[in-house]
């Protein structure tokens, strides 16, 4: 590594998110977002060649194209392997073969995330989403996460509305109900944070995993406004192998990552 | 004529006037399409044109619910979202959550669909994992929980899942590419959305189309898979050329994004949006169409 230039921060976030998806095998990969589809379009090309990916509208692709298509191109360059409708998908992700990226207003210590308002839902100060497919995704399926603007108004104590589900509520609905439910990953343009570690009742917590490098584990504490187990030793996030690195040019030629996650 | 014995369906042609005349104020009113797609706008746009109010609408919404609601047509919304696709946010939507001037429900999109299909088989609700451990059960604290009955196979518990309530509804409109006479109807695009259970869950449905074409064409047009609303779910058909205008209604014609953006535009200040209504909503259809050719012309030369 120390012969290597420090790598693009927005190709450490592509990797990064890549990694989330490590392991998933023969599954929906589906994240939502320009940076989350490059990183799960990257694991679908080099680690995990069997995740199955959408063409963002109504079906499963068999090949991996670049994001940022025109409507003609995305015709032009898919590989259907099965038409997949909303109704369909509900009913994929009910089964639970999906692992899905989302990007939350606001997330707690214990993963809980807010896609739906700020302020109190019954009178918004600012109406978002709405809850859109977040309940049913957390509590039937692996999610993780990605925050493109690591804050303190993102990282929050709690969150205004849950509308993901994280692991304290997880807990609270017991062992059965909550059987299906993962929150994995969530990588943000300054670190890698996951839930291997525990609070004082055993219920999984937001740890550091890496650091992004020229980004100090200070700033990241300091960019979160939640409680975050920071390790003795935290790791620097990887770049990306020579072979990544072609894969995320292959999939991003115009470089919309690097509009998303700029060199600061 | 057809051959052999004849069960062809009654004509059930009628204008976009003679539907909304059907309904009531108070009333639950579906209404089919996602987002900014598919949606039946020319239908919204004369429930614009009534004296409609204190409806509930229930939909995949997009800029059919924000219209209605800043009309104030709305008392409540049953929605999965409410957004615009290529604009994630809908601007009349948020003003009305925002000032409180309507009462929302806002469930995971997976239920709204449970809801729908409850409705559709006459059952009461429907039970999904969706929604537990979440702020909906809290925050919309009418819907309820139910046991199972059945023991969970490893753990032998009982699980408490939630009970989507059937979303019963007056009245279903719904935009179709083709349809025939008497409401056979088929979608051209890649998704049917639930327009299907939409129709099936009201006690009075509406398609209105792109083209009205003779039964025996319908087969043509598409693979029978695409024929997915039956007459026995329809109570009448509108002959709706452009009828999604400014929603996409893909293959006949995209989205109108430029008009779309004058629409989102328009709703930020109450001086401009009095202007959007004078020019588009404040006259009749064949006259919105005339104003969105002239637009379409203008942009072209510009």
């Amino acid at each position: 590594m120390s012969t290597d230039p420090t790598p693009l921060r927005a190709d450490v976030c592509a990797v990064a998110i890549a990694d989330a998806f490590a392991g998933d095998g023969e599954r929906l990969c589906n994240p939502i977002g320009n940076l989350p589809l490059i990183g799960g379009r990257l694991a679908a090309s080099t680690t995990e060649p069997h995740l199955a990916i959408t063409d963002g509208y109504y079906t499963l692709l068999d090949n991996v194209p670049p994001v940022g298509l025109t409507e003609d191109e995305r015709r032009d360059q898919r590989t259907v392997a099965h038409w997949n409708p909303y109704r369909e998908m509900f009913g994929l992700l009910w089964q639970g073969k999906r692992h899905v990226m989302m990007g939350p207003v606001q997330i707690d210590r214990f993963g809980n995330a807010n896609i739906a308002a700020i302020g109190s839902w019954s009178q918004p100060k600012s109406q978002m989403l709405g809850f859109r497919g977040a309940p049913g995704n957390t509590i039937n399926h692996t999610t993780s996460y990605w925050v493109p603007k690591h804050g303190p108004r993102v990282f929050v104590d709690s969150v205004d509305v849950v509308c993901g589900v994280g692991y304290d509520r997880a807990a609270a609905l017991g062992p059965v109900a909550s059987r299906f439910h993962e929150i994995r990953r969530v990588v943000s343009n300054l670190a890698v944070i996951d839930f291997e570690s525990d609070d004082a009742d055993g219920i999984p917590t937001m740890r550091l995993r890496s650091v992004h490098p020229g980004v100090s584990v200070d700033e990241v504490v300091e960019a979160t406004g939640c409680e975050l187990v920071v390790p003795d030793d935290v790791a620097e996030s990887r770049g990306p192998t020579p072979e990544e690195g072609e894969q995320i040019e292959r999939l991003d030629p115009t470089g919309l990552r690097h509009r998303e996650v700029p060199e600061s | 004529m057809r051959e052999g014995l004849a069960v062809a369906g009654p004509d059930k042609m009628l204008t976009e006037v003679e539907a909304v005349a059907e309904l009531a104020s108070g009333m639950t009113i579906g209404i089919g399409g996602w987002g900014s797609r598919r949606k039946p706008m020319s239908v919204v746009r004369e429930i614009l044109r009534s004296d409609l109010t204190d409806l509930t609408v229930v939909a995949y919404g997009g800029p059919d619910v924000g219209l209605l609601c800043r009309a104030g047509k709305v008392a409540k919304v049953i929605s999965g979202f409410v957004s615009l696709d290529s604009i994630p946010l809908e601007p009349n939507y948020r003003l009305a959550r925002q000032d409180g001037s309507i009462e929302a429900a806002e469930w995971d999109e997976g239920m709204l669909l449970l809801g729908l299909q409850a409705a559709a088989w006459r059952v009461p609700f429907l039970p999904t994992r969706a929604g537990l451990g979440s702020d909906i059960p809290t925050e919309m604290p009418d819907l309820q929980t139910v046991r199972s009955p059945y023991p969970e196979a490893t753990s032998g518990e009982h699980e408490e899942l939630l009970a989507v309530p059937a979303l019963d509804l007056d009245a279903a409109f719904v935009h179709q590419n083709r349809a025939d006479n008497s409401g056979n109807a088929l979608w051209l695009g890649e998704d049917p959305f639930m327009d299907d259970l939409f129709v099936r869950a009201a006690k009075r449905s509406f398609v209105s189309t792109e083209q009205v074409v003779a039964t025996d064409d319908l087969a043509g047009l598409a693979d029978v898979t695409h024929l997915r609303i039956s007459r026995l779910d329809v109570d009448g058909v509108i002959d709706a050329p452009g009828g999604a205008h400014f929603t996409e209604c893909p293959p006949d014609y995209g989205r109108d994004e430029a008009f779309q953006k004058r629409y989102a535009a328009a709703a930020r200040s109450d001086e401009d949006w009095a202007a959007f209504r004078t020019d588009f909503l404040d006259i009749d259809e064949a006259g919105y169409r005339a104003k969105v050719d002239e637009l379409a012309g203008t942009e072209a030369k510009g």
